[in-house]
């Protein structure tokens, strides 16, 4: 155990790109959610996983062919428009396969497998912060636009559903964002910190606001409780990362009583 | 705004259905400041028209003309989509624009709710304002007295008594009540 590492100037640049991965999931899994497509991230992730393994072997940056095969996987699902939970089932089994395929066959795929598998978060280095940066901005910009056609499909369904336009923004939104985040965070700690935050305030903000805001406080504070906790024993991100998130969402306080109402009336 | 009796949508021989027509040959017009009532038995097909008004591929035949710009507003008859969901009612009526100004004051005070710790009354009331006070050109209200009680009722009555100035409204209800209360244009659909 060394506790020394936390204050290491080398883990600077993995600490930053991971903190606003763990701020910009949390969000994204909220939308996900509001729309009953949680199960997006994780087939998404296996598919971008494949695509990075496989940019390995052709010597593409491992970031570049995560961000892409998730943006692929996001045009698949919306050009095909394939039925939710059916797709993202689809792209689960066809991502895993591929990427397992490529792994076994392929030394160089080893490495980023790793990476995408564990959770190498310490190793990342500009090029994973630039990208991070960019899934954040664009995405944050594309949400403060499509918040309103994306909440009024799902409380007005009669009003329509998004536009063509806004549904692809968010898919591709979805996409590189979790093409981005498995490269640093892993597979399954992307999962969680897009799904357990979001499924913890889900039933008890008192409103989208304090939904954002408590699914963002737990994010953050699982991740950097997860990254010292790995740091400190020398582990991987990915498997103290879930815990951390595990953990942060069942010690969150209740807040059910902050919801307004007389409780069970509906 | 509209002026009263600016005609906003008219469909000539409308058949709507899904794969076949549940009805056909219907005639409607309607004009900013009036209100057209759809009555008929369960079944005859009053809700899927409100949703051809707005959805052309539920039209099957005839002719729809609608107002350059023309908005349309519908409210459906369940509210499944607001259940187990992180929004308040201040939140759900900006969602659509609608201004709180003229809520009844036992809503109002439940403005900053989570939609589902308010009472199936209180939620259906919220739903019809943010439809009703938003900037629509037309107001489709399917069954809006659902779950009211009678102080509900009384401000739905109120409400369809002195509907907006320059928007159209089309009820469909099987409340009397709400018939009486809106006594301008009434269509009888038969199955």
């Amino acid at each position: 155990m060394n506790v020394d590492l936390l204050f290491d100037p080398l883990f600077r640049l993995p600490f930053l790109t991971g903190l606003l991965l763990a701020a910009w999931l949390p969000v994204l899994g909220l939308y996900l959610r509001l729309r009953g497509e949680w199960l997006a991230v994780l087939g998404v992730a296996q598919l971008a996983s494949a695509g990075a393994l496989g940019g390995a072997v052709l010597g593409v940056p491992a970031v570049l062919g995560g961000a892409g095969a998730g943006v692929l996987a996001a045009l698949a699902k919306w050009g095909l428009k394939l039925s939710r939970d059916s797709a993202y089932a689809a792209m689960l089994l066809l991502g895993w396969a591929a990427a397992v395929g490529v792994m076994s066959n392929h030394p160089l795929a080893e490495h980023a497998a790793r990476a995408v598998f564990d959770g190498q978060l310490y190793f990342t280095g500009g090029g994973h912060l630039a990208a991070a940066l960019a899934v954040l901005g664009v995405g944050a910009a594309v949400l403060i636009r499509a918040h309103r056609a994306l909440m009024r499909a799902r409380v007005h369904p009669a009003l329509g559903p998004p536009g063509d336009g806004v549904r692809l923004a968010f898919d591709l939104v979805v996409g590189a964002s979790v093409g981005v985040a498995i490269l640093s965070l892993g597979v399954m700690a992307t999962f969680a910190l897009a799904f357990v935050p979001a499924w913890r305030v889900f039933g008890t903000a008192p409103s989208w606001r304090a939904a954002l805001r408590r699914a963002v406080a737990i994010g953050l504070i699982a991740y950097v409780a997860g990254f010292a906790l790995a740091l400190v024993l020398d582990q991987p991100f990915g498997p103290a990362g879930v815990a951390a998130v595990l953990a942060g969402a069942w010690l969150a306080p209740p807040w059910r009583g902050l919801a307004g109402g007389a409780s069970g009336t509906r | 705004m509209t002026p009263p009796g600016t005609v906003l949508l008219e469909a000539r021989d409308l058949s709507v259905g899904y794969d076949r027509p549940l009805l056909r040959g219907l005639n409607l017009q309607l004009v900013a400041g009036r209100v057209t009532t759809l009555l008929g038995p369960n079944g005859a097909g009053k809700s899927t028209v409100l949703r051809a008004l707005g959805e052309s591929r539920l039209r099957l035949a005839g002719r729809v003309w609608q107002r350059p710009g023309f908005r349309l507003g519908l409210l459906a008859q369940t509210a499944d989509g607001q259940i187990e969901l992180p929004l308040n009612g201040r939140e759900l009526l900006a969602l659509t624009g609608a201004s709180p100004a003229g809520l009844p004051p036992w809503l109002s005070a439940c403005l900053d709710w989570r939609l589902d710790r308010l009472s199936g009354g209180q939620l259906q009331y919220l739903r019809f304002w943010s439809i009703a006070a938003a900037p629509f050109d037309c107001l489709c209200l399917d069954e809006p007295g659902n779950n009211l009680d009678a102080r509900g009722l009384a401000a739905l009555r109120a409400w369809l008594q002195a509907p907006p100035h320059g928007r159209a409204v089309v009820l469909v209800t099987h409340d009397a009540s709400l018939v009486d209360a809106a006594r301008q244009d009434v269509i009888r659909i038969a199955p």
